[in-house]
């Protein structure tokens, strides 16, 4: 059996394992239009629901009118509060301890709010059962602005109990939600008291939306038979949702099946439940037959959970050499009507205590204060963990303003401030531990890279030349040195409605030498399906394209919490490493057993178990995979398989280094990018392929964030910008080529040092793009100005500095 | 009530004939009628593109158009581009490069792709984000989608180099 | 996302449509292209119980030069625009505009009647057949009559064309060689946050002629007599371009929106017109 072997590199070039960039096999199927995505979805007698939205923002309903709704031909049903409450399903719990209506219950919040759930035999029938209801209401006075919020006599939630707690402790008005504070008030008062220089500003991170391609969207069966329920959804969290569902609708979890098909884009739009789900699910218990709710693009727009709203104001102190002191936040968070954050349980605000940043600053203080208004719930982490986004552009805003009150470059304040490699693991000063980075090589391999010192040089050039009136167009340089905080989380302080946000990963070897691996994850075009079998194939020694990745069916999948905050790699991923060397702990016995040596004459050399010292006496996995089933170890069960659960002992903390510059049309408002250069540094990389592509679709949502994208509301609560038309994706055209580097600095804590990378490019693409917006107009005076840098805005930054004189 | 459209139309390649609304729009004659669930609905305004199909030889968003419309037309696919046996060059590519992520925009994609060849065979990197500007994609950033398309046009090119 | 039950008609001669469109009144709408209609059916922004699908009438897609008048039927599409010789050597400034109108699958349904005829203040066409001195041709039941692009636009969505008028095509002379299409927008696919359509005739160095129109800047095109004026007998130096730019803003009245609010709009329509008015004159 053994015959001649190729070398070792050869070997290991043949697994695909980690560090290849793989070809995705996901690909197959989407490139010949063979995905299965929900609405692809058929099943025989299936039906169609769809809402009654509420056109006002806040108004009390007085009346549902369903009369006329009924008679129109293929309508079977309209639900509203009243058929819900004797089911207890009127309202659902939220991921943040808040309560949601799931239609409106004497009155809505929001504009776009569920107000009845028209059943119907197609969505034909349903489009005109949902105009033929008739809702009365009587429109409420409106509030838009959080801080007007806090002091009105509106009460936006009668359902409250002004002075009793809310789910995270004392609310202090009707209308506020929760404090949540970090680090030392009243040291970092003190330091801010005493120091040389200090920086005061408001920094503003607009409310916007994930806007995946696909819309949410479910398929809920009710097996009434067999007493089971299968819900097809657009879950990022499908073991989650099945708890959620079995908690809220009394049915057991054996008796539920929830599966999450291919899902075309997440950005954290699809980690929590909504009302469609669960009125689907009624649906379908009360019909007896399956139910589909796909939601339109206004829908999701307007109703969805929004992202970011985060009204930061921050003093950052400073030695008058620019060494950093303390840092000071209070943010003021708009959750909309309810407050449906995901966030892990105990942590109301995320991890927006992580916007100490890249830096070393000594004391610090961070107090957030959640308010309800009538917008639509949230909000979500939009392609980042949990307010990681909203952190990192507070303190890359707060360090060019500081840069601007010492008149110092802010490439070189960033420098000076840096949390050095040797000080990790480093304790900040707002409660978390760093586990490995090393951001000097970063920086300066970026400022190397674009060739910054010219760059300033040509900068001031512009200036120059702009003064004499020999150019409209100014040229900004946007930097951003970020570290994020990714892979939630130890169950010891993680937590998603008490599920601790461990991951999973079991695999089973087949005879033959081939594998199929399920996770507790589930990709929505990240390459899950390639890339952990590239993990698997370096830990087991099984070529990569004989391992099968499986995800999202709540029935054969081991339990895990989903895929958002670029945890599956850090989590899931530590999971899958984990449950390998299992599998290899084993394959070590059987090789062992089969080559008539003891367990610690044999070591694992890429493919196979070699005999110490004898390297001509070898087991393949192969060979072993089907010795499991072929003979009788004393002392071992047959078969090859392995679970695990992974319990991460911390969070990982990718960084990188992003550089924009940029083009301003002072007279236009419009922008041209002229370069992006971004550095990542996530660890251990699996496959540099997807790493490239993640950092692309990172960089791009970023820079739809950052120049134009928002939702944005007039004073009555009316969403401006609820189609395509307004919401800005840019098209390839407004995108532009980036340039992507890395460095590696693994994880200590991380089986194969990995962090996760998915997101950074979001987090650190907006303040880069941000930076570039306002390092152009530095020269004139320019302290802050808020986001989406839209031509209007730009324009109006240029008008206000008096530039179109 | 109104009355149902007799409507025939050939699509990948196949005849097909039946009675619709008027008002069914032809991205759900694809999906729900004839169970082609290739193109997908992204918005409902006309802006995404992941509805685009051909339909007598244009690039056209199968979601701004009603059945009526069509009859008599001849609509291609992504299905009907290439399958498991015989992978359009821009299938290929885009796999080589790395063109598609959660795969929801990528027929579309690829349909207009295909169409853009044909109206410019050797375009450059601006004339492809250009031509490609009716199709939105969240996941790529569309750097490797460009890039699969000038791979795509160079096999294709030298294809029809070599069959001269 | 669906639109209201309607019949659908879909004629093969012209009498037929007009018959229908007389019959049902202002139940009864034409279909070209279908871009701008059937969003607006599909949000149930409109309702029309009688839909006229032009598509099979014979000579309605046609493109012709007879002598120096250039005759585009209404049924022709931006990309048969785009891609027609003898258009682009006669009048250019088509192309130009075309281009930048929507993406390329709307382009290959949308029409040129499509976008003249609705009196939708943001599409590019109407401006620019004002710029053009274009007529539009209309068929009625009491005949046939010619009106004026430049008299054809009275409010947003209010046009001169009857509601049993069906527009059939647009007429305007082949242009001299100064012309630019200038429009600044959000993104591909986005209407204009102002556009501006310049064509410009040199006589050695001075301005022999100018038409200027706007768009998208008030509730219909505005074709500004007096900034064109402003440029002829000049040579176009800084002084006479500030005085078009003034002359043309005065003419407009744009209204805040999502784009920008009206001091922003101001400003940049008069830099969009001042480059449009330098483009064309490069090209004089």
């Amino acid at each position: 059996m053994n015959d001649m072997t190729p070398d070792r590199e050869e070997r290991r070039s043949n697994l695909n394992g980690m560090g290849s960039s793989r070809k995705r096999v996901e690909d197959a199927r989407f490139t010949q239009g063979k995905g299965n995505y929900v609405d692809d979805i058929k099943l025989d007698g299936m039906l169609s629901g769809d809402f009654v939205r509420s056109p006002y923002a806040h108004a009390r309903v007085l009346n549902i009118n369903t009369e006329a709704a009924l008679k129109v031909p293929g309508v079977l049903a309209v639900l509203t509060a009243k058929d819900l409450a004797p089911l207890g399903l009127h309202w659902m719990p939220t991921l943040a301890g808040d309560k949601q209506m799931v239609l409106a219950d004497g009155k809505v919040l929001f504009q776009g709010q569920e107000v009845a759930f028209v059943i119907a035999k197609d969505r034909y029938a349903a489009a005109d059962g949902i105009e033929a209801v008739e809702v009365e209401y009587e429109e409420l006075p409106v509030l838009t602005n959080p801080f007007e919020a806090l002091k009105s006599d509106v009460v936006l939630r009668e359902d409250l109990d002004p002075k009793a707690d809310g789910a995270h402790g004392p609310r202090k008005h009707h209308n506020h939600i929760f404090t949540w504070e970090a680090g030392e008030k009243d040291a970092t008062e003190q330091v801010l008291a005493e120091a040389d220089v200090v920086a005061e500003e408001m920094i503003y991170y607009h409310r916007t939306h994930p806007c995946p391609l696909e819309t949410c969207g479910c398929v809920a069966s009710m097996d009434k038979v067999n007493g089971k329920l299968t819900l097809w959804g657009t879950f990022q969290a499908p073991h989650a949702i099945r708890t959620v569902v079995s908690l809220i609708s009394g049915l057991e979890e054996h008796n539920i099946r929830v599966i999450s098909p291919d899902i075309g884009g997440g950005f954290g739009n699809k980690v929590g439940a909504y009302s469609g789900y669960v009125c689907s699910v009624v649906a379908s218990i009360v019909t007896g037959k399956p139910v589909k709710w796909i939601e339109d693009r206004m829908d999701n727009l307007m109703t969805t959970a929004f992202a970011r709203d985060y009204w930061m104001q921050g003093k950052i102190s400073a030695t008058k050499e620019g060494k950093i002191t303390g840092l000071w936040c209070h943010t003021t968070a708009d959750h909309g009507g309810f407050d449906a954050c995901a966030d892990p349980t105990k942590f109301p605000a995320g991890f927006m205590n992580i916007c100490t940043g890249s830096y070393d600053i000594p004391t610090a203080y961070l107090a957030v204060d959640g308010v309800y208004t009538n917008k639509a719930p949230g909000g979500v982490a939009y392609r980042c963990s949990f307010r990681v986004t909203e952190a990192a552009y507070f303190i890359e805003r707060m360090i060019e303003v500081l840069a601007i009150e010492l008149n110092m470059d802010a490439a070189e304040l960033r420098r000076i401030n840096f949390i050095k490699k040797d000080q990790f693991p480093y304790q900040s000063a707002l409660g978390w531990e760093y586990d490995s980075g090393d951001y000097h090589t970063a920086w300066d391999k970026a400022l190397k890279a674009v060739g910054y010192d010219a760059l300033r040089k040509e900068q001031a050039e512009r200036v120059e030349a702009f003064k004499r009136g020999e150019t409209r167009k100014l040229l900004g340089i946007g930097l951003t040195h970020f570290t994020e905080i990714v892979g939630a989380g130890p169950v010891k302080n993680c937590d998603i409605l008490g599920l601790g946000m461990f991951d999973s990963c079991e695999i089973r070897i087949h005879p033959t030498g081939s594998a199929i691996a399920r996770l507790g994850t589930i990709s929505q075009g990240q390459g899950h399906a390639t890339t952990f079998a590239q993990i698997l194939a370096t830990e087991i020694g099984l070529p990569a394209e004989s391992i099968t990745i499986e995800e999202g069916d709540t029935d054969t999948a081991p339990y895990g919490l989903g895929t958002y905050g670029s945890r599956s790699t850090p989590v899931a991923g530590a999971a899958t490493a984990m449950a390998g060397r299992k599998i290899r702990a084993k394959a070590q016995m059987i090789a062992a057993y089969l080559l008539e040596v003891h367990d610690d004459d044999v070591e694992f050399d890429v493919d196979r178990f070699v005999v110490k010292g004898a390297p001509e006496r070898f087991k393949t996995m192969k060979e072993i995979a089907f010795a499991s089933y072929n003979q009788a170890i004393p002392g071992l069960e047959p078969g090859l398989e392995a679970v695990s659960y992974y319990d991460p002992p911390n969070m990982t903390y990718p960084f990188g280094a992003y550089i924009c510059v940029m083009e301003l049309d002072v007279d236009t408002g419009e922008h041209d990018i002229r370069q992006f250069y971004a550095l990542d540094d996530c660890g251990t990389r699996i496959n540099p392929m997807i790493i490239e592509g993640q950092v692309h679709g990172g960089l791009t949502e970023a820079l739809a964030i950052a120049m134009g994208q928002e939702i944005a509301y007039d004073e009555l609560g009316n969403v401006k910008t609820g189609t395509l038309m307004d919401f800005f994706l840019p098209t390839a055209w407004e995108t532009p080529h980036y340039t992507t580097d890395h460095t590696t600095t693994p994880s200590p804590h991380h089986p194969i040092g990995a962090k996760g990378v998915g997101e950074s490019p979001n987090v650190g693409g907006v303040p880069a793009f941000s930076n570039a917006v306002h390092d152009a107009f530095r020269a004139f005076g320019l302290r802050q100005a808020h986001m989406p840098h839209d031509h209007w805005r730009v324009w109006k930054i240029a008008h206000d500095l008096g530039l179109h004189g | 009530m109104t009355e149902k459209l007799h409507i025939k139309m050939t699509v990948n390649g196949q005849e097909e004939e039946f009675l619709a609304e008027p008002r069914e729009l032809l991205i759900y004659t694809l999906r729900e009628r004839l169970n082609i669930t290739g193109p997908h609905i992204g918005c409902e305004t006309s802006h995404c593109g992941a509805c685009t199909i051909m339909m007598d030889g244009k690039s056209v968003k199968s979601c701004t158009v009603f059945v009526g419309q069509a009859n008599g037309s001849d609509l291609t696919t992504i299905e009907g581009m290439g399958g498991p046996d015989d992978l359009h060059p821009l299938q290929k590519a885009f796999k080589e490069h790395h063109g598609l992520q959660c795969g929801y925009c990528t027929p579309g994609m690829i349909t207009r792709a295909a169409k853009l060849l044909e109206e410019n065979p050797t375009p450059t990197e601006e004339d492809i984000r250009f031509g490609m500007s009716g199709n939105l994609c969240r996941c790529t950033g569309y750097q490797n989608i460009v890039k699969s398309i000038l791979a795509a046009a160079a096999e294709m090119n030298a294809a029809k180099e070599a069959a001269e | 996302m669906i639109p209201a039950s309607f019949s659908y008609h879909r004629p093969a001669v012209l009498a037929e449509a007009l018959k229908i469109l007389s019959d049902h009144g202002d139940d009864a709408r034409v279909l070209a292209g279908g871009h701008s209609l059937i969003p607006m059916m599909k949000m149930r922004m409109a309702n029309i119980p009688h839909l006229i699908d032009l598509q099979d009438i014979p000579d309605l897609a046609q493109i012709s030069l007879e002598g120096n008048r250039v005759v585009i039927g209404a049924m022709v599409t931006q990309a048969q625009l785009i891609n027609d010789q003898t258009l682009t050597s006669a009048a250019p400034l088509m192309k130009e505009a075309a281009l930048q109108i929507a993406d390329p699958q709307v382009r290959y349904m949308g029409t040129v009647g499509g976008n003249v005829a609705n009196g939708d203040p943001a599409n590019d066409m109407p401006g620019l057949m004002q710029c053009l001195n274009a007529d539009f041709n209309l068929i009625g039941p009491s005949g046939e009559r010619t009106v004026a692009a430049r008299d054809f636009y009275e409010a947003a969505y209010v046009t001169a064309r009857e509601d049993d008028e069906i527009l059939t095509s647009i007429s305007f002379d082949a242009h001299a060689a100064g012309y630019a299409y200038e429009k600044q927008k959000r993104k591909i696919g986005d209407y204009a946050t102002a556009a501006s359509a310049v064509l410009l005739t040199k006589d050695g160095q001075t301005c022999a002629s100018a038409s200027i129109a706007m768009t998208n800047l008030s509730d219909t095109p505005i074709w500004s007599q007096a900034a064109g004026d402003a440029l002829v007998g000049t040579t176009l130096d800084d002084g006479a371009i500030k005085d078009a730019v003034a002359a043309a803003l005065s003419d407009i009245d744009p209204t805040e929106d999502n784009r920008g609010p009206v001091a922003f709009k101001m400003h940049v329509a008069g830099v969009i017109l001042t480059r449009a008015i330098q483009r064309a004159w490069s090209r004089a």
